[in-house]
């Protein structure tokens, strides 16, 4: 888990910069609270039951990251970090724990230097994207995606008025509207059952993507 | 009026209200407090905010006993709409930009979200310093 990496961060930084974690999890501080507490994090931590980051920045995935500046305006709307899809070869016959490592480790290194290069030359940093490429990156106006947020909160709702049948009903209009949301399949998952958001199914639907990638790739 | 769960922004409380068809009306004190929203003579009003309500279309939005239909309001926002087949649960998104903005906002979307000890954080919070802003999840 990254808690720890972006709590070092903020303890680096101090002033300069703000680190903001949220955690998407309706199964609120049941299911949050000990990973936040093993970070002993002094940055704000919190808790969307409902996934309303998610719904506002058009986000389908976890871990996701935005850069924000001071004026409050997008630097970068959305990067999976240091996340990749180098996870998938984990149920691979041939799979190198140690090369997975390695790339983990490069990765990780490169976007945390690219956020302190960004908090150090601002809008000149090399990683402050221009005004008209973080348009081009945000997710339109789309009723769609709307209409599937609102189901996926219906589905949080019943859940824990303890009508588990009703909401995973809400849960698959979301997933259908939004096939795309890795959030929406793996919290029903673990709301369903715990576990089950890395279990079977979670690698058969990763299977299934055959060539496509999980997480978005793009230069960082 | 009955009494119904609404969630509304990501915020989630019990109200008296009453569905009728397509629409679901509020009473006023229910209304403030689920959603934050007041009826005022400008409109509806959350601060310094407020959505109009066009006078020819007023019985749409507001009854004489001071309800208010939210599903109109959710139309006149752009705001998705759903609620379960008992409707006992309604469900009001975040409001959407409409299509015509096709140059959509650099502003990084404001929120506010409770920490382990309930303690709510806004993002706004942080304004006048840089931010990352990180999802992540347990599952």
């Amino acid at each position: 888990m990254d808690l720890p990496v972006w709590q070092a961060l903020h303890t680096e930084l101090g002033e300069r910069l703000a680190v903001i974690t949220v955690a998407l999890d309706s199964g609120g501080a049941a299911d949050a609270e000990p990973w936040i507490r093993e970070a002993k994090p002094t940055h704000p931590t919190l808790i969307d039951v409902r996934h309303v980051v998610a719904e506002l920045y058009g986000w389908v995935n976890v871990p996701t990251i935005a850069w924000i500046d001071e004026e409050g305006r997008l630097v970068r709307p959305g990067d999976p970090g240091w996340a990749g899809d180098y996870f998938r070869r984990m149920v691979e016959p041939d799979f190198d724990h140690a090369a997975m490592m390695a790339e983990f480790t490069r990765l990780r290194a490169r976007y945390l230097d690219a956020v302190r290069d960004w908090v150090a030359h601002g809008p000149a940093s090399r990683w402050a994207l221009a005004p008209e490429e973080v348009r081009r990156r945000l997710a339109g106006p789309d009723r769609e995606h709307a209409l599937a947020a609102a189901y996926f909160q219906l589905g949080t709702v019943l859940h824990d008025e303890g009508r588990a049948e009703a909401a995973q009903g809400a849960f698959a209009r979301a997933k259908a509207l939004r096939p795309e949301s890795w959030s929406y399949k793996r919290q029903a998952w673990h709301l369903e059952e715990p576990g089950k958001s890395a279990g079977p199914e979670f690698w058969a639907a990763v299977k299934a993507l055959g060539d496509r990638p999980y997480y978005p790739r793009g230069e960082l | 009026m009955t009494t119904l769960t609404i969630a509304y922004e990501g915020n989630v409380a019990r109200a008296a209200a009453e569905p009728a068809g397509e629409d679901l009306w509020v009473a006023p004190a229910a209304l403030r407090a689920s959603t934050g929203w007041a009826l005022e003579t400008a409109g509806l009003c959350r601060g310094p905010v407020c959505v109009p309500i066009p006078p020819e279309r007023r019985t749409e939005f507001a009854r004489a006993d001071g309800a208010v239909n939210l599903v109109a309001v959710a139309r006149q926002r752009g705001q998705a709409v759903v609620h379960d087949d008992e409707r006992r649960v309604w469900v009001f998104g975040a409001p959407v930009e409409a299509p015509a903005a096709h140059r959509p906002s650099l502003d990084a979307p404001d929120f506010t979200l409770p920490d382990l000890d309930g303690r709510p954080h806004s993002l706004s919070d942080a304004r006048g310093r840089k931010v990352v802003l990180i999802a992540w999840a347990s599952w």
